[in-house]
């Protein structure tokens, strides 16, 4: 597998923001291969900017630095006319179910626009007919072809959404939190589509989420962010085994386990993220870190690899 | 036992509107003792909101309606006491904690003030400084330094407001606190600071608490009881150890069990229960959960199931287990 070349990498991306009270560093150096057929589960916190990195990685934003390079080449220097045509393998499932759908377009309209936008057929007919192919794909009954999105429920809406972004084939699809606004059993239902897709279509998938149980099921590799910064990268079994990093550590304890033997109240993380505006160098997690030291903030810190693949950017646990 | 401080009896609610009626909540039974924490789970449009909105009679005016049942409180029935006296007991002896702390503060006023709020209006002998300092001390409570009383809601962080609503529900050291899913809106760092919190302060009110979620982990952590609602109804009721760790279960239940991913196990694919929540205007016939149930037998679309008392604690409400 790792001599294959990879579907997407990127190569130290940087996406900066300006803000009035300086920079905003919310995708700062991140380094990842995706291969095809695999998916890349990204994990943080909310603001650490993963779905900056997301939309970064299909030029939804425009990245401040780096490189994102898809198939072999660095789509951040395509122009306006090339990415139109590179749109049809990029594609991303949005978080909100209840935003991301035109609230004046009917159900298959909706699915039908990238069809119509990419030009992949000419004729009506063609259209409807992958419309209702799509519709089956994803489990939403011919039924519901002409209703609003206000008619339907969130686990159907999120599926218009993932019908709508495997509507012109993509090969890499950003999954940004598709679940995380969805009930348990829905969000289930969800996440076992997805992995079916994935099966039948060989998709490769970067799925952004701040919990980490619902990577673990559909990850093949995981990369922990925290403030913009990948802080520790490992495939999914390495890493829920054999956590390295305080942080993920931490978020690892931090889910409720539904399970009375695993009651455990003490061992909570203290603080919240600190501001991504003009950081510190060194460990951004240190304010929040048990074990900081001075060794810590002194110089950025590079990840290291400490076993096969598992990364990880820490003064203290990061060495071999 | 300990003493008994909330006990609802056959409570259903119907929400009417020109179109149709909305069956919300149908022949609950529930009670509480103090000191107690129930966990409410189930999913969004189980009757969760509607069941604890009853309890401080803040259901929609002519909209929501309660059409049967008794809820009592310390033996007074709620559902008789007028207005009046309902809004010293809100607050004062039942608070609610909603779920989305970015819409239940007001932005146009300082967090401070809106907690002294509700301490100006429960307890009107206290002086200005007195009540300053009870502020004071509730911020400190709920870990947010004092000086910041002043700021603005916009100036505090997701966690923080939670904290700031929280310190407001526990002002006047409610018997009963109603939860409304108070983390699902937070992190999960933040979610188990919460948690921890909330479950501290319980324990030094002793304060009962009915927490309202649809994440079984959250219950794990913190419930000594556990109610599973679907349609309306309580499906299955019992101590924590009777849902995570008894053997029989509520076929809802165990599709609750199975959607959750487990970070512990090792399972590629989740069995999710399939299909959605009947429509609350047209519940189908015999048990709600038929249409969706893998262990559907006749009866269970002729006859409604009747509660069954598995022992003294634990009750399903299913046909499966008839003896």
């Amino acid at each position: 597998m790792m001599d294959q070349t990879p579907l997407i990498e990127t190569v130290n991306l940087k996406k900066y923001f300006k803000t009035g009270r300086g920079m905003l560093h919310a995708v700062d150096n991140v380094n990842f291969k995706i291969y095809k057929g695999e998916t890349l589960g990204v994990v943080g916190e909310s603001g650490c900017g993963k779905s900056t990195l997301g939309r970064t990685m299909i030029r939804l934003l425009e990245a401040t630095d780096g490189q994102v390079i898809f198939n072999g080449k660095d789509i951040l220097k395509c122009s306006k006319h090339e990415m139109m045509d590179l749109r049809k393998d990029l594609q991303i499932i949005f978080q909100d179910p209840y935003a991301s759908l035109n609230p004046r377009m009917s159900v298959s309209e909706i699915i039908a626009e990238p069809l119509k936008v990419c030009k992949i057929y000419n004729n009506k007919k063609d259209i409807d007919e992958r419309v209702f192919e799509l519709m089956e794909t994803v489990g939403l009954a011919e039924r519901f072809v002409n209703a609003y999105p206000h008619e339907l429920d969130g686990g159907r809406r999120q599926r218009i959404g993932v019908a709508r972004a495997l509507a012109v084939d993509p090969k890499f699809v950003v999954c940004d939190e598709p679940v995380s606004a969805l009930d348990v059993s829905i969000q289930a239902q969800i996440l076992n589509l997805l992995m079916d897709l994935q099966d039948k279509f060989g998709l490769t998938y970067m799925f952004i989420t701040h919990n980490l149980s619902v990577v673990k099921h559909i990850s093949s590799e995981i990369a922990v962010m925290y403030l913009g910064q990948c802080v520790e990268k490992a495939p999914t079994d390495e890493l829920f085994e054999n956590p390295v990093h305080p942080y993920t550590q931490a978020l690892l304890k931090a889910i409720p386990v539904p399970n009375l033997k695993a009651r455990n109240m003490q061992s909570v993380l203290r603080g919240e993220v600190t501001s991504p505006i003009d950081p510190k160098p060194g460990c951004r997690f240190a304010a929040r870190c048990p074990y900081a030291s001075e060794e810590c903030t002194k110089a950025e810190l590079p990840l290291e690899e400490i076993s096969q693949g598992h990364f990880v950017a820490c003064a203290k646990f990061g060495h071999k | 036992m300990a003493e008994k401080l909330l006990d609802i009896k056959n409570l259903s609610i119907e929400y009417r509107t020109d179109d149709a009626t909305y069956y919300a909540v149908n022949d609950l039974n529930l009670s509480l003792d103090k000191g107690e924490t129930l966990g409410l789970v189930g999913e969004t449009g189980a009757g969760k909101t509607t069941t604890a909105l009853s309890i401080l009679r803040l259901l929609p005016f002519r909209i929501g309606v309660i059409t049967s049942g008794s809820i009592l409180m310390n033996g007074e029935d709620m559902l008789a006491k007028p207005e009046s006296e309902m809004r010293k007991i809100r607050g004062k002896e039942i608070s609610m904690i909603f779920q989305d702390p970015m819409t239940s503060l007001n932005p146009v006023y300082t967090v401070g003030d809106q907690i002294a709020e509700v301490i100006k209006l429960h307890e009107e002998k206290l002086t200005k400084e007195q009540v300053d300092k009870k502020v004071d001390n509730l911020f400190l409570m709920v870990g947010i330094p004092a000086e910041r009383k002043t700021e603005y809601p916009h100036q505090f962080s997701g966690g923080m407001k939670q904290r700031v609503v929280i310190a407001m529900a526990l002002a006047c050291e409610p018997q009963l606190l109603l939860a409304d899913e108070p983390t699902t809106a937070l992190d999960v760092t933040i979610q188990a600071q919460v948690l921890k919190m909330m479950n501290d302060l319980k324990q030094k009110l002793n304060t009962a608490m009915i927490l309202i979620t649809h994440d079984l982990g959250v219950v794990a952590e913190t419930c000594d009881k556990v109610a599973i609602m679907y349609a309306g109804e309580i499906i299955e009721n019992g101590t924590a150890e009777d849902i995570f760790e008894g053997k029989d279960h509520h076929p809802y239940t165990v599709g609750l069990f199975g959607s959750i991913p487990d970070i512990t196990s090792k399972a590629k694919r989740l069995s999710p229960i399939n299909g959605l929540m009947p429509d609350p205007a047209d519940l189908p016939k015999g048990c709600r959960f038929n249409p969706r149930c893998p262990k559907c037998m006749d009866i269970c679309r002729e006859k409604a199931p009747e509660v069954i008392q598995m022992s003294d604690t634990h009750t399903i409400r299913c046909h499966l287990f008839k003896k």
